[in-house]
Order: C-alpha cells, then structure tokens, then sequence
C-alpha cells in the first residue's frame, strides 16, 4: 500500500518572507494614510464633501 | 503506474512547473522605483506653481490632496512605462538597472501596480478636489502611456514632440484643482514645457544614440543623423525662449520673472549654438546643455512661484 503524495505546495524564502511582510507594511501603511486622508477631507469639506464641481 | 509524469522536472520549483509565477522578491524600495521619483519630483513642482499661481482659494488640505494624486499618477504612468518597455529598457545602459529588467519586479507586478495606482489617483482627486483635474490626470496618464510609450516612443523620431505634452500637463491639473476652469495661462505653461521637452531629450539622445539604436528606438539622431538633430535642438530652443518669456509681456509674471527668462533663455541659445558647432565624438556640450535645460526650466518655474504663487499660497495657508 502507498502513503498518498503530500501536496509541496510553494514554501517561501527566507527572503521572499521578508520582502512580502515589507510589502504588506506598506500597503497597510497607504491604505491606512487613505483612510485618514478621507477623513480629514470629509471635516474640511462639511456637508460640501459631496458637492464636487466640475 | 508513477504519480510523477514522465519528463518532470524534479530539480524545478513547483510554481515555475505549474506555470505560476515565482513569489517575488521585490521590495518596497523597488516600487518607489518604477515610480521614477525624480521625474515625479518635477512633476509635482511644476504641479505646485500651476496651483500656487491660480486665482481663487483652496484649503491647504486639498491642495496637497491634489499634489498628492498627481504624483501618485506621474508614479503610475512610471510603472506602466516600465512594465511596457521592460524589453527596450533591458538593452540600454541607463535604464537597464531598472526593477524589471533587473528580474526584482515581474512586469505583471509593474502593471497590476501601475493600474492600481493611477485608478486610485484619478478617482480619489475626482471624488476630493474636482472633476476636471480628475479628467485631465487621466489624460496625462493615458497620452503618456498608450500615445506616448505603446505608439510614439517605437514609430516616430517625433515621439518625444509629441510625447512631451504628457509632461505638459501638470501645471495645467494643478491650475485645475484651483480654479476648476482652464485659461490662457495654464496654456501657456503648458507650452513652455511642451517646447522645452525636444531639446532637453535630443541633448540627451546625442549622447545616447548608440543605447537607443541598440534598443531600436527611432530617436531623432538614430534616424536623421547627428547633424540634422543638432539644427532641431537650435530650432525648438529658439522657439521655447520667446514662449518662456512670454509670461512677462502677457502680465502674467513680474520683470524678476522677465529677467529670470531672458537671462536663461540666453544660455540655452548659446548652448544650443554650441551643441550645433559641435562634432562627434565629444559631447561636452550637449552634456552641458541637457544638465542646463533642467535648471532652466526649474528656475522659470521658481521665480514664478516666488514672484507670483509665493504670497498667494502664504495668504492661503494663513486665511
């Protein structure tokens, strides 16, 4: 009888480990300063945050 | 009967047999690259005077809104050039250091990234400062990448003439974001630019033409000889002097700036004169007449913003 084949699957580097969690750092950092941006935006503008002329 | 097929490779990573691309090992520093921060950094200064020398208020916060999303599109027209030109820019010296050439950044990256960023500019600016500055950052965006990289850069000697309107632009976006209009002077700053571009690239180009031979890329001295683009370098020159002036007479700018344009714009002629005298294989001067070209266009646009958008920027800040 055969031990079923166990799936390798992609094992990261120590490397790509790295540059993927400094990659993620920075996609949680820029969404992050969107978010605030947003906010600040919608104190600024008031009511007038969804009046946008062209 | 064999689980493993016949023929596979064993010493192969699996994503590379599967057909899935190898997880990357780009780092953050590799995407501020194929946003070519330098060439934003210009963007977002000319960007600035447009909008500092605009009539009318804006609220700080907005006006860096709108500093900041042109800079996110120049960063996204940077990455789709890339991704795009990856196969050019491998065979040329000065670009072949680039993320994806260099294997650091896959060029599906460059464009997921590319895409991303510039949806995201154009729709924040729309949604936070206006529609028209919105429309026009996504002009600039698409005439740089799909007039410019995917059509001109490879089929005309005159892509860069025509191209150079994409790097035109900002000003205008910036005038824009302020007024919510357009006029003549935004028009005028966007032609100074305009006319600018030909000979600060075909400077470089002179320079560079074996690079761009090599990558087949039909710049001007690859196709029409040094001589011929040495004469077009003094012709545009000539014809960017007066508009670079101009400002001055219209009333759009003080005798500083006059003096400022007249004094340059003097330079640039006799460098150019220069470059024409010149003969291969020295290139000192049209060295000289690409690094000057920078600085003048840089000094325009600073005794304008010192002259003209200085005060009204201060008064806004402060009101």
């Amino acid at each position: 009888m055969t031990k079923p084949l166990k799936e390798e699957g992609i094992v990261l580097t120590a490397a790509q480990k790295r540059a993927q969690r400094s990659r993620s750092i920075a996609i949680a950092l820029a969404l992050g300063a969107l978010v605030l941006l947003f906010f600040a935006m919608t104190l600024v503008k008031g009511p007038a945050v969804l009046v946008r002329p062209i | 009967m064999s689980l493993i097929s016949e023929g596979a490779e064993i010493g192969v990573p699996l994503a590379a047999r599967s057909g899935v691309a190898e997880p990357s090992l780009a780092e953050v520093g590799d995407y501020i690259a194929l946003m070519k921060p330098r060439v934003m950094s210009l963007v977002v200064f000319t960007a600035l005077v447009g909008l500092a020398v605009a009539p009318g208020s804006i609220h700080p916060l907005t006006a860096f809104t709108a500093l900041l999303c042109i800079a996110v599109g120049a960063g996204a027209s940077g990455a789709l050039n890339m991704w795009f030109d990856a196969d050019i820019d491998a065979l040329m010296t000065r670009t072949q250091r680039r993320p994806v050439p260099m294997g650091r950044v896959q060029a599906g990256e460059a464009l997921a990234f590319g895409l991303t960023l510039a949806s995201f500019a154009v729709v924040v600016l729309g949604l936070l400062v206006n529609v028209l500055a919105a429309g026009l950052l996504a002009f600039t965006i698409f005439f740089y990448v799909a007039v410019y990289t995917m059509w001109l850069k490879r089929s005309t000697p005159q892509n860069i003439v025509i191209g150079g309107a994409a790097g035109a632009f900002p000003p205008m976006i910036g005038w824009a974001a302020v007024t919510g209009s357009l006029s003549l002077e935004p028009v005028l700053l966007f032609m100074i630019i305009f006319m600018w571009t030909p000979p600060h690239f075909w400077a470089l180009s002179l320079y560079k033409t074996e690079d761009y031979a090599r990558a087949g890329i039909p710049m001007l001295p690859v196709v029409a000889g040094d001589a011929s683009t040495r004469r077009h370098i003094l012709f545009y020159t000539l014809l960017l002097v007066p508009l670079g002036v101009a400002p001055w007479p219209l009333g759009f700018a003080g005798p500083l700036y006059g003096v400022t344009a007249i004094v340059t714009g003097a330079i640039m002629v006799l460098l150019a004169a220069q470059v024409l005298r010149e003969r291969r294989p020295v290139e000192r001067a049209s060295k000289k007449l690409f690094a000057f070209s920078i600085l003048y266009l840089f000094l325009l646009f600073a005794t304008l913003l010192v002259e003209r958008g200085w005060g009204g920027l201060i008064a806004r800040l402060t009101a």
